[in-house]
C-alpha cells in the first residue's frame, strides 16, 4: 500500500509540464540515437550523459528515464532494418525481425517489437515498483560482508557464467577492475597507478570507458571490416500495422517474454541475451507454425523483445535497491547517478524517495510515449537510418569526444578515450565482451571498500565472510557459478576423448 | 603431451598473456612502493596485489589456451581505414592540446573519419564537419553552458 502511495506522489512529480517535456525529450533522441547502427542502449545513454548535466536531478533523471527505454527501442529497430544488433541482446530480435523485413513485412516486425516492448516494460515497471520496496527492506540489513558476497556473484556471473569462454570474460572483467585500482584509495586518500599524472588521482570515469569502448572501438571495428561488409537498410514497405492474426500471434509471445525476462533480469547476474534467447527457444516450440521460425516468424521478434525490455527494466532493480549494476547499461546509467552524487542503494529509497518514485512514474510515462512517438515516427527513424556511414560515424566520433571534454576538459581525457577506443577495437576483434569491463570499473572499488570495511569491523579477522550464513551462501554461489563452466567444459572434453 | 600440443597454435592468446604479465609487474611494482597505513585487515595495497594475482592467473590461462586452441580465422582488417582513425583523434587531440579549439577538432575528427569510411570528397567534408562542430559548440556552451575547449574561432563565436 505504501509503495502505490509514494507511486502517486511519483506520477504527481513526474506529470509537472516540464518533466513532461523532459520525458518526451529523452524518448525522442534516446530514440534517435539508439536507432543509429552500432549504438546500443549503454552508448545512447553514455552519449547522452552531457546533456543533462546542466538539468537538475529530478528533470535530468526522469530525461534518463526516456532515454534508456528510447534507446532500448531504438536498438530493436537496427536489428529489425538493418540486422546489425547494436547489443547482444537484440541478436535474437535481429534473427527473426530481419527476415520479416526482407520478406516485406517490416511494419509489422516493428509494431511487435515496439507493442511488446511496450507491454514488457508496463508490467516489468509494475514489478519494479513492486519489489523495490520489499528489496529495500532487506538491503538495509545488510553489512559490508554481504555486499561483498553480493559483488562476488555480480563479477562472475556477468563475466564468466554466461559468455562463451569464461577466459575471456573474466579477462574483460580484470581490466575493469584493474582500472578501478587507478586514483586516490577511497578509505586512506592513498594514490594506485597514477604515475604521477595528476588527472588520474580522480580515477577513470565510468563514461569515457564506455564511450570509448563502445564507440571509438566500435567506429574503428566498423571502419577496419568495411570494404567487406557494407550494409543497407530494408525499407518498410506496405502496411506498419499489424494484422489480426499478427495480434492473435503476439500477444502470448510478448507476456511469456515479460514472464522469462523480468526475473533474470531483477536477478543480480546480468546477461541480458540468456531471457532473450530463452524467449526464442520457447516461441519456436510452442508457436503453431515452427516452421516460419527461421524465414521471419513474429512469435521470433515478439517473444525476444518483450524478455529483452522486461529483462532491461529488471535490472534497475538491484540497481535502485543494491546499487549494483549487472549490465553496461545500467553501470552507465549508475555513473549518471553519480554525476549528482545519489548513490543509489537502499538509503536512495529514504533519502531521495521524491526523484526515486517520480523515476519509476516517469519509466511509465517514458514508456507510454515511445508507444505513441515512434509508432507514427517510423519513417523518421527509417531516414536516420539512411545517413551514410562515413558521416555517421564521424558525426558519432564527435558527440563521443565532446561528451568526454564537456565533463573533463583536459587531454588526457582524450588520450585515454583514445585509448580505450583502441583497447575496444581488439577486444572486438578477438572476441572478448566488453560489458564485463565496465562493469568492473564500477563494481571493482565499491568491492575493495566493502572488503575492507567487513575487515575492519572484523579487527582484520578474514573469518567474518562465512561466519554470517547471508554472506557465506553467496560466497558460495559466486564460487559455484565460477568454477561450473570449468568443469562442464572439462567433462565436455572428458566425455570427447572418450569417444 | 605429445609434441603438437606443446606448437604455439595461438599467437594472440601468448601476446595478450605477456601484456596480462606486463600488467601484473607494474602494478605490483606500483603496490610495493606504497606505504602501508593500515589499522586492521587491508591496506590501500592490498586489492593491487589481489588484481595482480588474478592477472598472473589469467595471463596464465591464456598462455596454456595459445598451445592447445588454435586461434579462429581472424578476419581482414583494412589497416589503412584504421590508419585514417588514428589520424582522425590525433587531429582533435593535437588541436585541444594546442589551444586550437574544439571546432578545429571536430571537424578534423569528423573528415579523417569520414575518409576512413571510404569518403573521397574531404573538402565538402571538412565543411560539413565544421558547420557540426560549430553547431554543436553554440548548444552545448551557449545553451548548456559546458565548457568546452576554447580556440580562436570558439573566443569569437562567444
Amino acid at each position: 500500500m505504501d509503495a502505490i502511495h509514494l507511486l502517486i506522489e511519483g506520477f504527481s512529480l513526474a506529470i509537472q509540464p516540464a518533466n513532461l517535456v523532459f520525458a518526451a525529450i529523452g524518448v525522442l533522441i534516446g530514440t534517435a540515437v539508439g536507432v543509429l547502427p552500432g549504438i546500443g542502449p549503454a552508448l545512447t545513454v553514455a552519449l547522452l550523459l552531457p546533456v543533462t548535466f546542466k538539468l537538475d536531478p529530478g528533470g535530468s533523471l526522469i530525461m534518463f528515464a526516456g532515454i534508456y527505454y528510447g534507446g532500448m527501442y531504438g536498438g530493436s529497430t537496427t536489428a529489425i532494418l538493418l540486422n546489425t544488433p547494436g547489443e547482444s541482446a537484440s541478436v535474437v530480435t535481429a534473427l527473426e525481425g530481419n527476415r520479416m523485413a526482407r520478406a516485406g513485412r517490416g511494419g509489422p516486425a516493428l509494431a511487435t517489437a515496439a507493442i511488446g516492448s511496450f507491454v514488457a516494460a508496463l508490467i516489468a515497471t509494475a514489478g519494479l515498483a513492486f519489489l523495490a520496496p520489499l528489496l529495500v527492506k532487506v538491503a538495509v540489513k545488510f553489512a559490508p560482508w554481504d555486499y561483498f558476497g553480493l559483488m562476488l556473484i555480480a563479477f562472475v556471473t556477468v563475466s564468466a557464467t554466461f559468455g562463451a569462454s569464461p577466459l575471456r570474460g573474466l579477462t574483460s572483467l580484470g581490466f575493469g577492475l584493474w582500472l578501478g585500482l587507478i586514483g586516490l584509495d577511497q578509505l586512506t586518500g592513498q594514490a594506485r597507478l597514477t604515475f604521477g599524472v595528476p588527472q588520474l588521482l580522480d580515477g577513470v570515469e565510468v563514461t569515457t570507458l564506455a564511450v570509448g569502448l563502445f564507440a571509438i572501438g566500435e567506429a574503428l571495428y566498423m571502419a577496419s571490416r568495411h570494404a567487406s561488409k557494407p550494409e543497407k537498410p530494408l525499407p518498410v514497405k506496405g502496411s506498419i500495422w499489424m494484422t489480426r492474426e499478427d495480434w492473435a500471434r503476439s500477444w502470448k509471445p510478448w507476456l511469456r517474454g515479460t514472464i522469462i525476462g523480468f526475473p533474470i533480469g531483477a536477478l543480480p547476474a546480468g546477461g541480458a541475451e540468456i531471457p532473450t534467447f530463452l524467449s526464442y527457444t520457447m516461441e519456436r516450440k510452442l508457436s503453431r507454425k515452427p516452421e516460419e521460425f527461421g524465414t521471419g516468424a513474429i512469435e521470433g521478434v515478439a517473444g525476444p523483445e518483450a524478455a529483452n525490455n522486461a529483462s532491461a527494466a529488471g535490472t534497475l532493480v538491484p540497481l535502485l535497491t543494491l546499487g549494483l549494476p549487472t549490465s553496461a547499461t545500467a553501470a552507465v546509467m549508475l555513473a549518471g547517478f553519480q554525476q549528482y552524487n545519489i548513490q543509489p542503494g537502499p538509503l536512495l529509497f529514504t533519502q531521495h524517495a521524491g526523484l526515486v518514485w517520480g523515476l519509476v512514474a516517469s519509466l511509465f510515462i517514458a514508456n507510454v510515449m515511445l508507444l505513441v512517438l515512434n509508432l507514427p515516427l517510423i519513417g523518421l527513424w527509417v531516414k536516420l537510418l539512411a545517413i551514410p556511414l562515413p558521416w555517421l560515424y564521424g558525426g558519432i566520433l564527435v558527440f563521443a569526444s565532446m561528451g568526454t571534454m564537456a565533463a573533463n576538459p583536459s587531454v588526457i581525457e582524450l588520450l585515454l578515450l583514445a585509448g580505450f577506443g583502441v583497447i575496444g577495437f581488439l577486444m572486438r576483434r578477438y572476441d572478448y565482451p566488453v560489458a564485463p569491463a565496465v562493469v568492473g570499473l564500477i563494481l571493482g572499488p565499491l568491492a575493495d571498500s566493502a572488503l575492507r570495511r567487513s575487515l575492519q569491523m572484523s579487527l582484520g579477522d578474514p573469518m567474518v565472510f562465512l561466519q554470517h550464513p547471508s554472506s557465506a551462501i553467496m560466497i558460495a554461489v559466486a564460487t559455484v557459478a565460477l568454477v561450473a563452466p570449468f568443469m562442464f567444459k572439462g567433462l565436455a572434453k572428458f566425455r570427447q576423448d572418450e569417444d | 603431451m605429445s609434441d603438437k600440443s606443446l606448437k604455439l597454435t595461438n599467437r594472440p592468446a601468448a601476446v595478450i598473456a605477456m601484456a596480462l604479465f606486463a600488467v601484473a609487474a607494474v602494478t605490483y611494482g606500483d603496490a610495493s612502493r606504497m606505504a602501508v597505513r593500515a589499522t586492521y585487515g587491508m591496506s590501500a595495497n592490498a586489492a593491487s596485489y589481489f588484481i595482480c594475482l588474478f592477472f598472473v592467473a589469467l595471463g596464465l590461462g591464456h598462455l596454456l589456451s595459445a598451445f592447445r586452441i588454435s586461434a579462429g580465422p581472424t578476419e581482414d582488417c583494412d589497416w589503412r581505414a584504421i590508419g585514417w582513425i588514428a589520424l582522425a583523434l590525433t587531429g582533435l587531440i593535437g588541436s585541444v592540446w594546442l589551444h586550437a579549439g574544439f571546432v578545429l577538432g571536430a571537424t578534423l575528427l569528423f573528415t579523417f573519419t569520414a575518409r576512413a569510411f571510404g569518403r573521397r570528397a574531404l573538402l565538402a567534408d571538412f565543411l560539413a564537419g565544421g558547420v557540426i562542430g560549430i553547431i554543436v559548440f553554440l548548444f552545448f556552451n551557449k545553451l548548456l553552458s559546458l565548457a568546452l575547449p576554447q580556440g580562436p574561432l570558439e573566443r569569437l563565436l562567444g
